[in-house]
């Protein structure tokens, strides 16, 4: 017995397989390029590296702000608005600043010294301790930022931080970049340029921009694995930490101060 | 036995919304200062990153300070059993309410996202003072509320002890916390010290003590009820005791900063080179809020007369400010020591070069911020005892109870 069946119109069948294969051509290629383009960001933050810096104030020039314009062109600080303020020394007081530059003379001496202060990443972070909604945050692998969404703009960070090292953005925002947002009203600080972090890139905007300007005074670098260019430099020279006596464990060491 | 009778404030209707009109102009520029703030952001006010809690928080803790203390006359009343001071209880407890709920008004109104209050409700980090404190303020009100009750409600009146106890151990432990905000700051200078937990204690006292005799002498004063000496004579007395209580802890607290050679130009700069600071610190803390009132307090003449305990019970509060203006503001502006030993020359974010402290000038919306969260509490509290009855109808010397006189139960009703 024959089996056939006349519902069956082979000319819809073939559409069917046409539209499918179509379909599967269109997405497909998505799917796929979006798996590999979210590959280093898929993975959770590990704690089994953790990122800091390693600061040779022997290196690093009088005059020179590299790693402060660096930093403003990376995480979009130069583009913020003059506001309405009325006096540009206010202003200046006011905008943001992840990082700037420091220049010491021992009370003592006279030896002069010049360095870039910036957030610190502690292991211990005070700033994270006093948020009353958890925004401020150490992520696994040791980069201490803020959660702009659960930010209610209280500063009580900024109160609790022994380096001065957050801004308060007090303005409207217009031109941001998409990987630094920001926004009026929220705290923000250095976080270790956590974008490049997250795409699996290997140093940060200041780091390159100081080799850039031939210094090499910032060393970038997984403070826990023995075998990194920044272990062994620590292991190396001399260094330690800004305000030692509060036992934060900063992940960012000064070199010659 | 006597019957304590509490009244509404019966003030003439045109006087009574009067005063409510004022007040209600005052917290309108403070909602239009909001406003402003809000839609322009931190930048019109006088706060950089330097100094980044200014003038609006200044009211903000006077005010949650006061409120922990103006409940103290209701615990002495109901907790220690001095009768004198229980017919006070319940405008102790109002005052309590209306001024937390003025300060923190205040204190929302100047975050950087007053729209993501709910957040702050919703997450809480607890190894956070701030997040234990929005516990504390909230658990306050719910619990100053329920003592009211117990104080005013016939079904209420079994409870009134244990509230009582409950509402002063609570109100020490927000006072404490508040405190903590402060001192458990390692970073600065000024701050990381345990003795700004008690010494914000003794400061709620007193400031609380001060807004509340205050409020209790224009209020008696301006509907005729009579306020004997003998009452007046013990306010004023205990509001002594506060205020010595706060020199001595600002004595040992700056006492503890001098004896090492740390807090050396910390100190050296507020007592004698701070400027404003230092102008604040001595003529504002320690004359205005501390030894002109003692002396007025103590003075055989001007201790008697009511005008001059109002003057008094003033200056503490000027004083009050001032206090907090230092220990808020004074800590921020002077630069934070991260390089010991070392001069800063140059700095890209205003570190203190050459040991300079950063400027700080409140503007007007910040001012008028503070001033509005004022009005909200005086508003509640006028209101309040305009339609509820708060105020006893007599406080004359021979209304009053002498203390360990027993009452009866039913002699702390309302008529």
């Amino acid at each position: 017995m024959k089996d056939e069946n006349p519902v069956i119109d082979p000319e819809r069948r073939a559409f069917v397989g046409l539209a499918v294969g179509i379909g599967a051509a269109l997405v497909a290629p998505g799917v796929i390029l979006h798996q590999v383009a979210a590959a280093p960001r898929a993975e959770p933050v590990s704690g089994a590296v953790r990122w800091g810096l390693l600061i040779d104030t022997t290196k690093c020039v009088d005059g020179c702000s590299a790693c402060v314009e660096a930093c403003g062109r990376e995480n979009g600080l130069d583009l913020q608005g003059r506001g309405e303020t009325g006096s540009s020394d206010k202003w200046e007081r006011q905008k943001a600043a992840w990082v700037r530059k420091v220049k010491l003379q021992d009370n003592q001496t006279g030896r002069i010294v010049n360095l870039p202060m910036m957030c610190q990443h502690c292991e211990h972070p005070p700033c994270v301790d006093v948020c009353p909604t958890g925004a401020s945050f150490k992520r696994a692998d040791g980069i201490v930022m803020v959660d702009r969404h659960l930010c209610i703009g209280c500063r009580y960070c900024m109160m609790a931080c022994p380096y001065k090292a957050r801004s308060f953005i007090h303005g409207e925002q217009s031109g941001q970049l998409t990987r630094a947002p920001r926004g009026k009203g929220c705290v923000e600080s250095c976080d270790l340029c956590v974008q490049r972090r997250d795409q699996g890139e290997d140093s940060t905007a200041c780091v390159d921009a100081c080799v850039t300007a031939g210094h090499e005074a910032i060393v970038f670098g997984d403070l826990q694995d023995p075998a990194s260019p920044i272990r062994q430099m620590l292991k190396e020279l001399p260094n330690r930490q800004i305000r030692e006596d509060l036992a934060l464990n900063t992940g960012v060491r000064y070199a010659g101060v | 036995m006597k019957r304590i009778v509490y009244r509404e404030w019966r003030i003439p209707s045109t006087r009574y919304w009067g005063i409510l009109g004022i007040l209600a102009a005052v917290a309108g520029l403070g909602v239009l200062a909001f406003g402003y703030m809000e839609h322009h952001g931190h930048w019109i006010t006088g706060m950089t990153n330097s100094v980044v809690w200014g003038v609006p928080h200044v009211f903000a803790v006077f005010l949650i300070l006061a409120a922990s203390g103006a409940l103290n006359l209701a615990s002495i009343g109901t907790v220690f059993h001095k009768s004198v001071y229980k017919p006070l209880g319940r405008l102790s407890g109002l005052l309590a309410v209306a001024l937390l709920v003025g300060g923190l008004l205040v204190l929302v109104m100047d975050l950087g996202r007053p729209e993501r209050l709910i957040v702050a409700i919703t997450h809480h980090n607890f190894s956070s003072i701030f997040a234990w404190n929005i516990l504390l303020y909230t658990g306050f009100i719910v619990i100053v509320i329920a003592y009211l009750w117990s104080m005013a409600d016939r079904q209420g009146a079994p409870f009134i002890q244990p509230i009582g106890i409950l509402a002063l151990v609570w109100r020490l432990a927000l006072t404490s916390a508040t405190g903590a905000i402060f001192g458990f700051l390692v970073a600065r200078q000024a701050y990381d010290a345990a003795i700004l937990a008690p010494m914000f204690v003794v400061m709620s006292f007193a400031y609380g003590l001060a807004v509340f005799m205050l409020a209790l002498l224009f209020a008696f004063h301006d509907e005729g009820r009579p306020l004997g000496p003998r009452i007046l004579r013990r306010l004023s007395n205990l509001l002594g005791l506060f205020v010595a209580g706060v020199l001595y802890f600002t004595l040992i607290y700056h006492l503890t900063k001098l004896y090492g050679a740390k807090h050396d130009g910390l100190e050296n700069w507020l007592l004698f080179n701070g400027g404003l600071q230092t102008f604040l610190f001595w003529v504002g803390w320690v004359l205005v809020g501390g030894l002109v009132p003692l002396g007025i307090i103590h003075h055989p003449d001007l201790g008697r007369d009511r005008n001059w305990i109002a003057a008094a019970c003033a200056l503490v509060i000027l004083g009050g400010l001032a206090t907090l203006y230092v220990v808020i503001i004074g800590s921020q502006v002077y630069p934070l020591q991260m390089f010991p030993g070392q001069t800063i020359l140059e700095s890209g974010f205003f570190d203190g070069v050459n040991g300079q402290a950063a400027s700080y000038l409140p503007t007007i919306p910040e001012i008028l911020l503070g001033l509005g969260g004022v009005a909200v509490a005086l508003i509640v509290t006028v209101v309040g005892v305009r339609v509820l009855q708060f105020l006893p109808e007599s406080l004359a010397d021979e209304a009053i109870a002498l203390d360990g006189e027993d009452m009866d139960q039913t002699a702390l009703k309302s008529v």
